[in-house]
């Protein structure tokens, strides 16, 4: 198959997805970034650093863990990559390092993100008290009171968090606003972008970092048990972590790639944030793509029980890969992800986030008809991509726990 | 009409021209074309109306507030092109200043037609740079319309000669690294970022940078071709709050003051 099956030609189109629509302002920068990043891929120096520090510092690799008294319920082989092991607890940490270590070495000072649930706001303030970088991190004013216990974090970590209002408040309008700031300050920040889309070369960049997560994934489970895996399940927002973890799968054929947007209320409703699966090819943050929007190209604000999911773009890498069939996209609803959420905490003991609740919600909603087709041995990778610490609050309403004896249970509501 | 009329009668009268921008819809679609026709009575040569859009990157919080009153009102895409075609009909060159998107979503060769036969001059367009601009460059040609691209301090000299290669109409210098709103202090940016954009290109070059009076208009008429405002004549509106009255003669105010301007610089 040809080099551009998958990839990004030089102006960072992905087929028909992609590219870069963005004020002259910040081309120069873009122009700069892309010479940088692609100079220190080239440079061992660089990249034997970036493994260093995502073993030592990191924890990577995060494990590749067989779930087995899930898949005994599910009737299929679900294996979880363990991302939500990661320092800060979810697989970002892999895209700030790598973004963090570019910055010292295109010699900037400072560093803004933006961020939804506030793990990329965390795992930002985290590499730039580590690499003695200033921190900016700019969150809609709407997830700041979702996610408090983030914002406490990033503050302790020594970032200045910026509540977004304009807008809807939520991740689209922080990333507005965090290139507002940029446009004024790129001659000393860096914007760490939290996520595989944005203008080139952000989604190929952060693809780059990400794709430890599926190189890890597949040579473990190669060596755990023999095989690769019949299909991998990830969640898709932007989509970093899927596309971290589809990437080193795209050239095996007879694993089926699936990404779980996040349903909302459900599609039927509008309240949802499945981009691919209900949105139409437009403009968004510098890239074509597919987006929520309206008749005018307005964009459409966007519905998720989880902040990290609740965008109404999505990287144009997996708008390429939907297109040309070899990934699928599928809407899990809240109520679906919750329901995976309270499952894997009570079969294994581990509370995912609620993010990667609809990778493992969407992984159930397969594996039967997997399990038929494959047999009792089907496989399914699943990105874990973080841990649900921080959705406890969500946790708290959706299921009522935290009431008095009695009424503890958190029987689903 | 190419704006390029309007700065060419400008310079035969030995001055920069005005340009002035308001967003359609605001503070309604009726109340935006009696407030823009104002401006063109009061002095304004060539006109930018703004398509209200969601996400817009490059404003600041004065034209966000604007954008976001008008989508709240529910502005359309077609009551911007109806926009136009009231204030084209004043005889003063119209530009719309838009976001790519909504160009995308309603069809790039669609609305080159549907703004040709409104009367409008051309685009402006900040997120879309010439390099990313193949199919809006070709409809623009095939519609006699202006393509009015953006240089910025941070443009390299092979970007900047790129850029005025491809535009028609006028070259637009956002002479500040950052985004929309009135500034109290003029840049020393924009002087050296006109001198490169004329070394490319016999096209006038516009400079904004957040001009909001008279005097600040002057200095930059002595360097530039013309002098772009926006935010100050959204501010003048906002200020006003419901009372339109006294909002289009503050507006009207505002416009002699700078066309004033632009005939001592």
């Amino acid at each position: 198959m040809s080099e551009l099956r998958f990839g990004a030609d030089e102006r960072g189109f992905f087929g028909n997805f992609g590219g870069r629509f963005m004020p002259e302002a910040l081309v120069a920068a873009l122009d700069e970034l892309t010479v940088a990043w692609q100079e220190a891929m080239a440079d061992p120096e660089f990249t034997d650093a970036f493994e260093k520090i995502l073993r030592e510092y990191a924890g990577t690799p995060s494990l590749l863990y067989e779930a087995e008294r899930l898949s005994k319920q599910v009737g299929a082989r679900i294996l979880l990559k363990r991302e939500d092991l990661n320092h800060t607890g979810a697989h970002k940490i892999r895209n700030v390092l790598g973004q963090a270590m570019l910055t010292k070495r295109m010699g900037k000072t400072r560093v803004i993100a933006e961020t939804g649930a506030g793990q990329h706001g965390v795992a930002s303030a985290t590499a730039a008290a580590y690499f003695g970088l200033d921190c900016t991190v700019y969150m809609g004013a709407v997830d700041t009171k979702r996610q408090a216990l983030n914002v406490a974090r990033m503050q302790l970590l020594g970032a200045k968090v910026i509540p977004v209002d304009s807008g809807s408040a939520t991740l689209k309008d922080a990333i507005n606003e965090a290139l507002r700031d940029w446009v004024a300050s790129v001659d000393h920040t860096a914007y760490l972008f939290g996520t595989a889309a944005g203008p080139h070369p952000f989604p190929s960049m952060v693809r780059d970092f990400c794709r430890g997560i599926g190189d890890e994934a597949r040579q473990q489970c190669l060596d755990q048990y023999g095989v690769l895996p019949d299909a991998i399940a990830a969640c898709v927002g932007g989509g970093s972590n899927a596309i971290g973890l589809f990437t080193a799968f795209l050239e095996d054929d007879d694993v089926a790639i699936y990404g779980f947007e996040a349903g909302g209320d459900g599609v039927e409703t509008g309240r949802h944030a499945a981009t691919i699966g209900a949105g139409e090819s437009g403009v968004l943050h510098g890239a074509r793509t597919y987006v929520l929007q309206d008749e005018d190209g307005q964009t459409i604000e966007s519905h998720s029980i989880s902040a990290g999911l609740d965008y109404p773009g999505v990287g144009p890498e997996h708008s390429h890969l939907s297109e040309i069939g070899r990934a699928t996209y599928l809407p899990v609803t809240d109520a679906e992800a919750m329901d995976a959420m309270a499952l894997l905490s009570r079969t294994e003991g581990i509370i995912p986030a609620v993010e990667s609740a609809h990778a493992l919600a969407g992984a159930l909603k397969i594996a039967e008809q997997l399990a038929a087709e494959k047999g009792p041995d089907a496989t399914i990778l699943v990105n874990l991509s973080g841990r649900g610490d921080k959705d406890m609050g969500t946790a708290i309403d959706w299921f009522g726990l935290g009431g008095t004896e009695g009424e503890t249970e958190g029987d689903d509501k | 009409m190419s704006a390029k009329s309007a700065f060419e009668k400008a310079r035969s009268e030995n001055r920069a021209a005005l340009v002035g921008y308001l967003p359609a819809g605001f503070p309604d679609v009726d109340g935006a074309i009696e407030a823009i026709r104002t401006m063109v009575e009061a002095g304004v040569d060539v006109v930018e109306i703004g398509l209200p859009y969601s996400d817009p990157v490059m404003d600041g919080p004065t034209i966000q507030a604007a954008a976001q009153q008008a989508l709240d009102g529910g502005v359309r895409t077609r009551d911007v092109l109806r926009t136009v075609e009231a204030v084209a009909a004043t005889g003063v060159p119209t530009l719309v200043m838009t976001y790519w998107n909504p160009v995308e979503r309603y069809g790039v060769e669609k609305f080159a037609a549907d703004l040709a036969s409104a009367g409008g001059a051309g685009l402006i367009t900040p997120d879309l740079t010439p390099d990313s601009g193949e199919e809006w460059i070709a409809a623009a040609d095939r519609h006699d319309l202006d393509k009015v691209f953006l240089v910025a301090p941070s443009s390299t000299d092979e970007r900047i000669a790129m850029t005025t290669a491809a535009s028609r109409g006028f070259v637009y210098a956002t002479a500040v690294m950052g985004v929309t709103g009135a500034r109290s202090t003029t840049s020393d940016l924009a002087g050296p970022l006109v001198a490169r954009t004329k070394s490319t290109t016999d096209l006038p070059v516009g400079v904004g940078l957040g001009v909001s009076n008279g005097d600040q208009a002057a200095e930059v008429a002595s360097y530039a071709d013309g002098v772009i405002v926006g935010s100050a004549f959204v501010r003048t509106l906002l200020d006003a709050g419901a009372d339109r009255k006294a909002g289009l003669a503050a507006l009207a105010a505002l416009t002699r003051d700078l066309a004033d301007g632009v005939r001592r610089g």
